[in-house]
Order: C-alpha cells, then structure tokens, then sequence
C-alpha cells in the first residue's frame, strides 16, 4: 500500500514538473534578474577599475592628490577613445547632475590636449568641478556594485555627500506621490466597479437559468474582446469630437465649446478601467450569490424585516466572501494596469506602472525601472497572498 | 410582509433594480459594438456623420476595410500573431494540461503552494513580467527572438489551461481509473483512452484562452519583440499612439468578431463538459 501511494505521489510530482520547470526558468528567472538588476550595477566599477581603487583609500574630506587626479583623467580619456565614456557619465550624471558634460567635455579637452604638468590644475581649469570635493564623492559611488539607491530614489530619497539619506529636492519628488495616485485610482476603479457589479450580480445569480445564461454572455463579451480594441473604442466615444460629447451637444445639454474632457486624464483612466475591470468583479460576487438561498431573504421578511434591514443582516453578510474576492481581485488588476492608463490617460491618469515604462524605454535606468518593479511586485504579491488565503488561486474560474 | 404590506414600493425597487442592470450591461457591451457602424464611415472621423445617421448610402464605405487589406503593413502582422499564437498556445497546453493531471491527483504534494506559483504569472502586472524578461533575454542574447516571445507568451498562457483543466477535472469521477486499472490498462493507457478524452472540453478552453492572451498581448512584445515581431496588437498600439486613423476600427472590427466566435466556441464546450462529467 505504502508503495503504491508512493508510486502515486511520484507520478503526480512527474506530471507537474515540467510546468513547474518552465514557470521557474521563463517567468521566476526574469524576476530574479530584474531583482537583482535593483541592487546591482557594475558598469561604472567595471569601466573605471583604477580611479575607484585609488579613491577607495582616499578620506573624502580634501580634494584628491595629484596621483588620483592622473589615474582618473588617463583613465576617462582611454574610456572616450574607445567611446566607452558616455554610459559611464550617465550613470554618474544621475548621482550628480552636470556630471555628464564635465566628464565628456574634460575627456576631450584632456585628449587633444594631454598635460605635461600636473593633471590636477590641466582638469581644474578643463571643468571647475573637479575642484569640488562632490564630483569626486559621486565618482566613487557610482562605482559600488551593489547599491540601495535606485530603491532610495524610487521612494523620492537619495544619499547625501556623506552617505547620510535624504530626501530629494523638491522637484524631484515623483514616486511616492505617484504611488500613492495608483492606490487612490485603484481604489477609486474598485469601489466603483462594486457598486455596479453588486446589485447586477444579484439579478444574474436569482434569475432563471436561462436568463441568467444570456445575460452572462453579455458581461462575457467585453471580458473577451481585446483590451486594445476596447481602449480604442473608449476613445472614439470620450474624445473631444467623440460620440458621447457629440450626443451631449446635440441634444443641447452642452454648447459647442463647453465640450467635456473625458480622456487623456484621470477620468478617462477611470471610465476605461471600470470598463475593463468590471467582469472580474461581477464573476467572482455571482457564484457566492448563487450559493445564498432566496428562502433566506423571504424568511427575514416574513420576519417583519423591511428591505434593507434584511439585506444589510442577512443577505449582505453571506455575499461578503464575494465582495471580497471581487474587490482583491480588481484591486490587484489595478495597481499593476499599463495598457489602458498609457493609452488614455494623458499626463494626470497615469499610474506607477507608466514610469516603469518610462525608464525601461525612455530613460534607460533600468536600475530605477527594476527597482520601481520591485516595489510594485512587493505590493502584487502581498495582495496575492491575502487573496490566495481568503478565497484559494485553486478555485479561480474563468467563466 | 413588507412586500404585502406596500407592494408599491417593492415594484419600485424592482424596476429600479432591472434598469439599473440595463445600464450597467449597456455600459459593459455598447462601447464595444459602437466600433462595429463607425468603421463603416466613408469620414475619417470617429463619430457618425450627418449622412450615416440619414442613412446615405454614400456616408458608409468599406474604405477603411480595403485599406487595411491593401497596406501591407496588417496582413503580415496576422501572419506573425498567429505564428506567435500557435506555437505558444501548443506549448501552454501540452505543459498546462500535464501539470492540471498532477496537481488534481490527490496524492500530490505540497499542492496548493504549487498551485499558486503556476497561476502567478497570470496575476503578475505584465509590465513587471515585461521587464523582467527584457533584462533576461537580453542577458542570454534572446532578445528580439521569436523564441523569446513564444516562451514569454506561452508562460502567460499556461495558467488559462491549468485553470479550465482543472475545472474540468474536479468534476472527474477518479473510480473510472480505478475501473481502468482493473481492465488491465496501465497508467498511460488510462490517461490516453479515459481520462484525456473526458477533459477534452477543458483542455480546448484553456488552449482557447491562451491563444486569446497572445493575440492581445502587447506590452511583452514591445519590450522583447524586435523590428520583426509586429504582430496585431503592436500595430494596433502604434496606430493608437501615434495616430489613429479609422483603419484602427475595421481591426478592431475584425477582432471583436474573432472574440465572439472564440466565446461562442467557449460556451459550446462548456456545455459538452456539462453534458460528459456534470
């Protein structure tokens, strides 16, 4: 008995494995390596070996000796002749701005015009920033390999000139406002979706089975429909000379030029969300609600109990586990969404996800890109756990 | 008793209730159809004309549809698209479905766990799963592959199979293979000539939904997709952005009937399942 439960065992681990394999090479491996991506990052240490050695015993007090100053500026000339510079002034022009024009501008100077005296006064006079203590402070961290500042800058903070952390200067706080905007939006975008979803879920789980059928495939058809048709049909219908604003002045409600601005801001953000969103709410409360009884309610007016009271203690209470998974599941979807916030809502309707985009695509700081990943992932997966514990993955359903 | 007692009221709220679940299905389905008549329009507008309400027959075209056929630029996409479908759809299912027939034995351990990590890349924002597989594949020297977006979008699909095998599965009645085995049939037997064709049903849904994911996939395939990978979705996402020009609906057309025909065939394969195992 024993082996053959074995046997069993060993079977099901088989036939599982291969998923489980492919999962963690081409989906947890990505994310490990975007992980590290968050902390780590050697180019800078890579591309200029000797100046981070000779900096590494230096006291960060006093400008550098000459010997540091020759190393560095034979080191950055080599890196500009073999066009190698520019990553490396990027990455320090991040720590410091300005960074990048005094590094790519004292190379060439220093390259057509090698010093015979001392490299300390050639690069002084080259850039005036090389006799500032800061320049040499960002140089040296901009080489560590594995840094917590992509994790400080995605939370608005950053390090001072002694390693001290504090917070960025005014304008360049973004992210944590940002984040906050994705959770007020997604919270927004779920509470609606619950009004709507709620009472239609009811109707949907008492009617008839054959009703209900129909009526589900309707709630289905936008659910299958492409996202990206149907974040273009949002915007046909809300943009300025859309349907919706054509009906409004057509039917006089609206003069010509008091046409409503329905997209390419949080509203339109919102509208298309709820939209998209909507069926993984309605889905989720119409089985719980098909598992209360209409007994229940008509006890509880039998009772003398009017409407609301007997919604509000009898029937309410029992569709909670579908309130919630609904909720969580919209919540999730939410905070996380790209497509449609990228595409309609203009400069005040986007959420955390677009700057990740931003600097995957734009900027090229993969680092704050994977870090601002990283944070977004923390929130995704504790979510999933709460949702996993309250309602099950295993009994998610697709229709 | 309340209701006897002011049978106004609870008519009242009863109609109350049925409009307002009109409006709510009004407001899920007509922003998808509205695109259907507009991409009829002979304007290069995006609302209907004068002459398409009247009903001109010179206000409707098809001229959108034939520059779309004409361009060049959408066939080939179709073509990639359903390149990148299929080989993805064939890896999700085969993976998927072997997977659902391990983890719904009752024997099998550590379940839920496993579970949850299989469904995760179907929870995970994609644009987190997009950046991750940009920094990967371009680590190994993939990026820009069709082999990379066929993994990547097959990953993404194989919790849409698991899912509906697995529905499939739990109504499965494990005695018939135990009768197998008494038949004389050994595991593999059971599985190819029993156990497969009852959660065929299952099976084609969840390989039905994985096709559908990579059809509308596009955020992966702008961060590892090259030059060469421009499926639908990504023209579409081009077309948007840059400038969108009515061609856009007469797509959007064609994939909202391709959507309704993928439902279509979704529901008549749940009701065979009904039918086998319900």
């Amino acid at each position: 008995m024993v082996n053959a439960l074995n046997d069993k065992r060993v079977r099901a681990a088989l036939l599982a494995a291969p998923l489980v394999v492919f999962v963690a090479v081409t989906f947890l491996a990505p994310l490990v390596t975007m992980l590290v991506r968050s902390v780590y990052e050697p180019a800078v240490a890579d591309s200029l070996p000797a100046t981070l050695e000779a900096l590494a015993d230096w006291d960060g007090r006093e400008l550098p000796d000459e010997e540091i100053f020759r190393t560095a500026g034979m080191e950055f000339v080599a890196l500009n002749e073999e066009r190698a510079l520019g990553s490396v002034a990027t990455r320090v022009n991040r720590l410091q701005s300005g960074m990048r024009s005094t590094l790519l501008g004292s190379a060439r100077r220093l390259e057509n015009d090698l010093p015979e005296g001392s490299w300390r006064d050639a690069m002084i006079e080259a850039d005036e920033d090389w006799g500032e203590v800061s320049t040499w402070l960002a140089i040296r961290r901009a080489g560590e390999r594995f840094t917590p500042r992509y994790y400080l800058n995605a939370l608005d903070l950053d390090r001072g000139a002694a390693g001290e952390i504090v917070a960025q200067p005014e304008d360049r706080r973004i992210y944590v406002s940002l984040l906050w905007r994705t959770f007020l939006i997604s919270a927004t975008i779920t509470a609606i979706s619950l009004l709507l979803a709620y009472p239609l879920a009811w109707l949907l789980a008492h009617a008839r089975p054959a009703r209900a059928g129909m009526l589900l495939l309707l709630v289905l058809v936008p659910f299958w429909t492409s996202l990206l048709v149907r974040t273009t049909s949002w915007i046909v219908l809300l943009q300025n000379q859309g349907v919706i604003n054509d009906l409004l002045v057509v039917l006089g409600i609206l003069a010509d030029e008091q046409r409503l601005s329905l997209i390419y801001n949080m509203t339109g953000t919102i509208i298309a969300m709820v939209h998209v969103l909507l069926p993984f709410m309605i889905l989720p409360l119409y089985s719980v609600m098909r598992t209360i009884p209409p007994r229940h309610m008509q006890a509880a007016a039998s009772l003398g109990g009017s409407f609301w009271q007997s919604f509000r203690r009898v029937y309410w209470p029992q569709s909670l586990p579908g309130v919630a998974a609904g909720s969580l599941l919209v919540f999730i979807m939410s905070i996380g969404f790209y497509i449609t916030p990228a595409l309609v809502g203009g400069r005040t309707g986007q959420l955390i996800s677009s700057m990740i985009a931003y600097h995957m695509e734009q900027s090229l700081n993969w680092g704050l890109a994977a870090a601002l990943g990283a944070i977004l992932l923390l929130l995704v997966v504790l979510l999933y756990l709460i949702y996993n514990r309250l309602v099950g993955v295993d009994r998610m359903s697709l229709s | 008793m309340s209701a006897v007692k002011n049978p106004g009221d609870s008519r009242l709220r009863r109609w109350l209730h049925v409009g307002f679940c009109a409006a709510v299905l009004f407001f899920l389905v007509a922003p998808v159809l509205v695109v259907i008549p507009l991409s009829f329009n002979a304007e290069p507008y995006f609302t209907f004309t004068e002459g398409m309400l009247r009903l001109d027959r010179d206000a409707w075209s098809l001229r959108w549809y034939s520059n779309v056929v004409g361009e060049g630029r959408w066939l080939p996409a179709l073509g990639k698209s359903l390149v990148i479908g299929t080989a993805a759809t064939i890896v999700a299912t085969t993976l998927g479905t072997l997977a659902a027939l391990g983890l719904n034995s009752p024997a099998m351990p550590g379940r839920g766990l496993i579970m949850a990590l299989l469904i995760s890349p179907m929870v995970t924002p994609i644009i987190i799963t997009a950046a991750g597989m940009s920094f990967f594949y371009s680590d190994l020297g993939l990026g820009q592959t069709y082999t990379a977006l066929i993994l990547a979008h097959a990953v993404l699909g194989a919790p849409f199979v698991l899912i509906a095998v697995s529905a499939s599965l739990s109504g499965y009645n494990h005695d018939l293979n135990r009768a197998a085995a008494n038949l004389g049939a050994d595991g593999w037997t059971t599985l190819r000539r029993v156990q497969l064709p009852l959660i065929a049903p299952g099976v084609f849904t969840g390989a039905l939904f994985a096709f559908s994911a990579s059809f509308d996939e596009v955020v992966v395939v702008l961060f590892i997709g090259g030059p060469e990978q421009r499926t639908i979705p990504r023209e579409m996402w081009a077309g948007i952005r840059e400038q969108i020009s009515p061609e856009i609906l007469a797509v959007a057309t064609f994939l909202i009937v391709f959507a309704i025909l993928l439902l279509a065939a979704v529901n008549w394969l749940r009701q065979r399942d009904y039918v086998r195992t319900g």
